[in-house]
């Protein structure tokens, strides 16, 4: 583990932050190196992609993480990345060229952060209808929705 | 002592009644669940409670075979207009239950995800309170259903509103 990120310190500097924290170890990386980053990490045995995740900060910005979980089948271990977005419409590009697994998760962040992905091949909604308003899992959605709901009877 | 020749017998009745009586008797209910009262409607339908002594274990996998709709569980937003294609397609007669908290009003999810009552997408003949409601809960909800049609409680021919109507309910 500690070769890999010492060869991660040398490719890409000051750009990636590492720290280590409950026992895992957690890259903290602007939007714009996630691709690299994901690919470096593939190659270097990181081979499957756990989960896509997404937080919302509300009052800091950038507002939004979206948290990346590898895992290495060698060495039993897991590397968390953390990416900062924020903005009016926070986008960030998609590992899906890398991990097919990536798809439906980068759907689900996009509809339920409103955080697109640049590059996806099919960004649309995966649980709300597709005529929904808003994104639930933002801390200011309120609770009984926003805007009218979609008609509970479709023609 | 008067013997009874079951060759001879004859029953009065009128077919409205007959019919009802067969009806009621004969509740082939749409296998869907869609939450934890469906374990619960699992239960019902097995050994231990046998759900078929009221002549209603006959689970259909299509709605095109089925008689009554257990809404067994919170019915979310995108699944109420697939909840109510399912009943236009259930020939009549046709019955509703819904079954449990969630079903009938929402239950402990009043957010937006969740449809406030199933009542709001299919016409409900049968509430069952419960979170979830035990078996036992179930079998008298279909046994009061039973009553129901035998006493002709729903017109059987036409039974809706129109689509656009429920929609604004």
């Amino acid at each position: 583990m500690n070769e890999i990120l010492d060869a991660l310190r040398e490719a890409f500097g000051e750009k990636v932050a590492v720290a280590h924290r409950i026992g895992q170890t957690a890259l903290t990386l602007p939007k714009d190196a996630i691709v690299d980053v994901v690919r470096f990490l593939k190659e270097h045995g990181f081979s499957i992609l756990l989960d896509i995740t997404g937080v919302d900060h509300l009052e800091r910005d950038p507002r939004f993480d979206v948290v990346y979980h590898l895992y290495h089948l060698q060495l039993h271990d897991l590397v968390r990345l953390v990416v900062p977005v924020g903005g009016e419409q926070p986008e960030l590009p998609s590992v899906t060229q890398l991990f097919a697994a990536a798809n439906w998760a980068e759907r689900e962040i996009y509809d339920l952060f409103g955080i697109t992905f640049s590059g996806h091949p099919d960004l649309r909604r995966i649980m709300m209808p597709d005529d929904w308003i808003g994104h639930p899992l933002r801390k200011d959605y309120p609770l009984t929705g926003l805007g009218p709901l979609p008609p509970l009877v479709r023609e | 002592m008067a013997t009874v020749d079951d060759d001879q017998s004859v029953l009065f009745t009128s077919v409205k009644k007959l019919s009802a009586w067969a009806r009621s008797n004969s509740l082939w209910p749409a296998q869907f669940g869609l939450a934890c009262c469906a374990i619960e409607m699992m239960a019902t339908a097995a050994s231990r409670f046998d759900l078929s002594r009221f002549g209603a274990e006959v689970m259909r996998a299509s709605p095109r075979q089925a008689d009554v709709m257990i809404v067994a569980g919170r019915v979310c937003q995108k699944m109420a207009p697939v909840v109510r294609e399912l009943y236009d397609q259930m020939p009549e007669p046709k019955w509703v239950i819904a079954m449990g908290a969630c079903a009938s009003c929402g239950g402990v999810f009043a957010n937006y995800a969740v449809v406030q009552g199933v009542d709001r997408v299919v016409p409900v003949d049968i509430y069952i309170p419960g979170c979830p409601p035990s078996p036992e809960g179930l079998i008298e909800g279909v046994m009061r259903l039973q009553k129901k049609i035998r006493e002709g409680g729903r017109p059987v021919l036409p039974l809706m509103t129109p689509a656009t109507e429920v929609a604004e309910a």
